[in-house]
């Protein structure tokens, strides 16, 4: 008899200091903490981010139109104010640590290639031929080595 | 800004000799614009005093905002409706921002189970609730456990522009 290992699966939950991610809407792009829940649609969220661009105003988020993130602000009080969530947002650093995730990288990236000029996406493909040559350089000498022995 | 707004109407009878400063009286409805507000004004009135538009005349008008917009409360309200066979009373509980969403909501929900529409339908009281014993629908209960917290486990995303997908949608996580 084999061992069934079951483990509880771990969602992510919807839950008071959720951040989350704003998918549609005049704050597309933007994270939001979860500040309290009005039903099983709909959350009051608050981003009180440290830079001008990134702050979304206190208002009630579909669920639909939010995308639950890893990142959570650990004993946030319900229905905080925006003073009190903002220092909490600042102590958690939630700014840097969704700068360095995954998605906000790849998002930046993609921002950043979109909007070069013709001449920066020529330079782009001509650094890009430069690192895949030195690439395949170092490969074909691990391929020569290899042939030999 | 909603579909309603609540207004406040105060209207008189109009002053004659034998009462030349007659009764003032005042109610909060909702409705879409001050327009249908004086009109259900006149509407209510008429059913409660011995008043109609004809003799009478509205002093003020003016507009209820919420307090607090951007706190989340738990709203009751009794209603009373006309269905297609009787009449009847009922109380809701709705958790909103604000009394206009709350009555919004009431609507969409009266619409929804009971395919009443606006003028069948008379709002007698909105109170916001706050004290969490007194809340009697287990609908509304069941959001004010203490840490509430759920996944939200399977979820459709809207269909693209492209007719056909490359891949079956991923409802996980």
């Amino acid at each position: 008899m084999a061992d069934i290992d079951v483990k509880i699966a771990e969602w992510k939950q919807v839950e008071v200091g959720r951040l989350v991610l704003i998918r549609r809407g005049p704050f597309t792009g933007k994270l939001a903490a979860i500040v309290e829940i009005v039903d099983h649609r709909r959350v009051l969220i608050d981003g009180p981010s440290g830079e001008e661009k990134k702050i979304v105003p206190r208002h009630v988020l579909p669920l639909a139109h939010a995308t639950l993130t890893p990142f959570t602000i650990p004993q946030l009080p319900r229905a905080a104010g925006t003073g009190p969530v903002k220092k909490l947002w600042a102590k958690n650093e939630i700014d840097n640590k969704w700068a360095k995730s995954s998605f906000a990288q790849k998002t930046d990236r993609a921002d950043r290639r979109k909007n070069l000029t013709d001449f920066e996406r020529f330079k782009v493909l001509r650094l890009r031929k430069q690192a895949r040559y030195e690439v395949q350089k170092s490969y074909a000498k691990v391929r020569a080595a290899a042939a030999k022995s | 800004m909603g579909r309603l707004t609540e207004y406040q109407v105060i209207g008189r009878h109009l002053p004659t000799e034998a009462n030349p400063s007659p009764k003032l009286y005042r109610m909060r409805i909702f409705a879409p614009n001050t327009v249908v507000a004086k009109s259900r004004f006149w509407y209510f009135i008429a059913q409660l005093r011995k008043l109609k538009k004809a003799n009478g005349e509205i002093v003020s008008l003016n507009v209820i905002n919420e307090k607090r917009p951007l706190k989340v409360k738990n709203f009751g309200i009794w209603l009373r409706y006309n269905s297609r066979s009787g009449t009847h009373n009922m109380y809701k509980e709705f958790r909103e921002m604000s009394r206009t969403e709350a009555v919004e909501a009431l609507y969409q929900d009266m619409a929804a189970r009971h395919r009443s529409r606006f003028g069948s339908i008379h709002i007698l009281k909105v109170v916001e609730i706050d004290n969490v014993d007194s809340i009697r629908r287990p609908y509304i209960r069941q959001l004010l456990t203490k840490n509430l917290k759920f996944p939200l486990p399977h979820r459709a995303v809207k269909p693209g522009k492209k007719l056909f997908a490359y891949s079956r949608p991923s409802t996980f996580a």
